[in-house]
């Protein structure tokens, strides 16, 4: 892997410091009078979610990473072990249950999800921004109450707990919202 | 949804009418001060020789086959050396709005392509030529009559340090113990230093309740401007800064060609030190220097960030019609 400039600095970039993938996610150039160039970063750890603040001076280099993403399928899970295959490669790659993190919440079999490689290892894993998944269980339905604010907890096919309106019933569909793990509407079958 | 489109605008309508209205303001300014507009090349052969610009080329091919082989035209990071030779030449009180480019320099406050005014007024001294600025920020901004304020006593108010004697140790001591982040590739060059903690510490501070003119900057900070002698000697420059944006550079000018060149050596070695190019230390305007520069003061300021203040915008693009990512 080469390296990146000061002046390829920018949002989005993939860099690798002190061995750990990072994604800048802020990269501010400030130069006061006829000084320096100083590139002000804010760097997320792709392993650990946490925040580097660095300042860079112009003329700086940034090891690249070697970090893909990849359209990946999921297959099953064995106890703490997610498999997923990649779906031009059709490789299977392992993530842990920590790195799924709420992931598992979303996973239906066959789903495609995003996931990225650092050094060709799986590191994160984001399910689509919204999936359908069936009621498994749930308090019945409240006839006429088709208010969205009044809510109750479902569980669903995968396991996970949801907070949906009244109105629904098991073994009805519902769409969900990955990022904020909400409720977004009923689905017909 | 659509996807956003490239070929528009960054700036709004009334953005960009704003801006024109504001350029004819400024012109206004100027005529009634009696100075006359020129324009001068964009193409030279000469170029600012400073260690943190780096100007962009233009090759003048003799045959359009081979564009890559023909002499190197520099794209003027200012106006300055066009204008002090008409200066040289005779003319009193002169100004310029025109495009300037500096390689490198992008961001939220930076556009490598950017227009420039940039202004000479023989008979100015440090006194007057901020005087001419502070007249200036106050007829076309609406925040009020620049304060006066020293680099050092910026640097006291904000840091509690003498910028002119610290030494490195003391400086990295003041930017640990704030939570700068420092750059690995710092070094000990003190300049490197007072430019951090002008950076991470002063600057945001400047122009807050109402625009301030730093001035007597170090003296090994003077570029183009005059040195009074001290101690502690000072360059006689100044920079206006609004809402901690700085907005305009401006100096009690230089005259003496010798001292120029030998800033040029100095600044050359520092640009071979630092990996960089070295560029052209002969020039047209020392030519008119040995002729004589009558004394004079001069500023340039950024139009762009003019505007942004004027219309209260977060960043450069909001005001140009195409920032050089879709330029």
């Amino acid at each position: 892997m080469g390296s990146y400039g000061t002046s390829d600095f920018r949002k989005g970039l993939k860099v690798q410091i002190d061995g750990d993938p990072y994604i800048m996610i802020e990269c501010n150039f400030v130069k006061p009078g006829k000084g320096n160039a100083f590139y002000k970063c804010k760097l997320r750890n792709l392993l650990r979610n946490t925040v580097l603040d660095r300042t860079y001076k112009g003329g700086e280099t940034l090891e690249q990473a070697d970090v893909v993403e990849i359209a990946a399928q999921f297959l099953y899970r064995q106890g703490e072990t997610f498999v997923f295959m990649d779906n031009e490669s059709y490789e299977q790659y392992e993530l842990s249950a920590e790195q799924v993190d709420d992931g598992w919440k979303y996973l239906k079999e066959t789903m495609v999800c995003s996931m990225v490689l650092f050094n060709n290892n799986p590191i994160t894993m984001t399910p689509p921004n919204h999936v359908v998944l069936r009621v498994e269980y749930c308090e019945p339905g409240a006839k006429g109450n088709t208010a969205t604010n009044v809510t109750k907890p479902c569980r669903v096919e995968t396991g996970a707990e949801i907070q949906c309106p009244a109105f629904i019933n098991m073994e009805e569909l519902i769409k969900v919202d990955t990022r904020t793990g909400e409720y977004v509407e009923r689905v017909k079958e | 949804m659509s996807t956003p489109s490239d070929f528009r605008p960054t700036a709004t309508r009334e953005v960009l009418q704003q801006r024109a209205h504001l350029l004819q303001r400024l012109r206004q300014f100027f005529t009634t001060r009696g100075f006359l507009e020129v324009d001068t090349p964009l193409l030279s052969t000469d170029t600012v020789i400073d260690r943190h610009l780096d100007p962009l080329t233009v090759t003048l091919f003799s045959d359009p086959r081979q564009m890559q082989t023909g002499p190197t035209y520099w794209l003027q990071t200012s106006p300055e050396f066009a204008m002090k030779r008409l200066l040289a030449s005779g003319l009193q009180r002169i100004y310029q709005v025109t495009h300037a480019f500096r390689g490198g320099e992008a961001g939220r406050y930076h556009n490598p392509e950017f227009t420039m005014v940039e202004w000479y007024r023989i008979g100015d001294d440090l006194e007057s030529g901020m005087g001419l600025l502070g007249d200036l920020c106050e007829e076309l901004l609406p925040y009020g009559r620049p304060e006066l304020l020293s680099y050092e006593a910026a640097f006291e108010r904000e840091l509690a340090i003498d910028p002119h004697r610290a030494d490195v140790a003391s400086m990295s001591n003041i930017a640990q113990k704030r939570n700068i982040a420092i750059p690995d590739s710092i070094g000990s060059d003190r300049n490197d230093w007072l430019n951090l903690l002008l950076a991470e510490c002063v600057e945001p501070s400047l122009g807050q309740d109402r625009p301030t003119i730093l001035f007597d900057y170090p003296a090994d900070q003077a570029a183009l401007s005059q040195i009074r002698q001290g101690p502690p000697a000072v360059a006689e420059r100044f920079e206006l800064y609004v809402r901690g944006i700085e907005l305009a550079n401006g100096y009690h000018e230089l005259l003496d060609a010798d001292e120029l060149r030998r800033r040029n050596r100095v600044t050359n070695e520092q640009r071979q030190a630092d990996g960089k190019a070295t560029l052209p230390e002969k020039s047209r305007l020392l030519e008119a220097m040995d002729a004589g520069l009558p004394a004079c003061a001069g500023t340039a300021l950024g139009f762009d960030r003019l505007v942004m203040l004027a219309t209260n915008s977060e960043s450069l693009e909001q005001v140009l019609t195409f920032p050089i990512d879709r330029a």
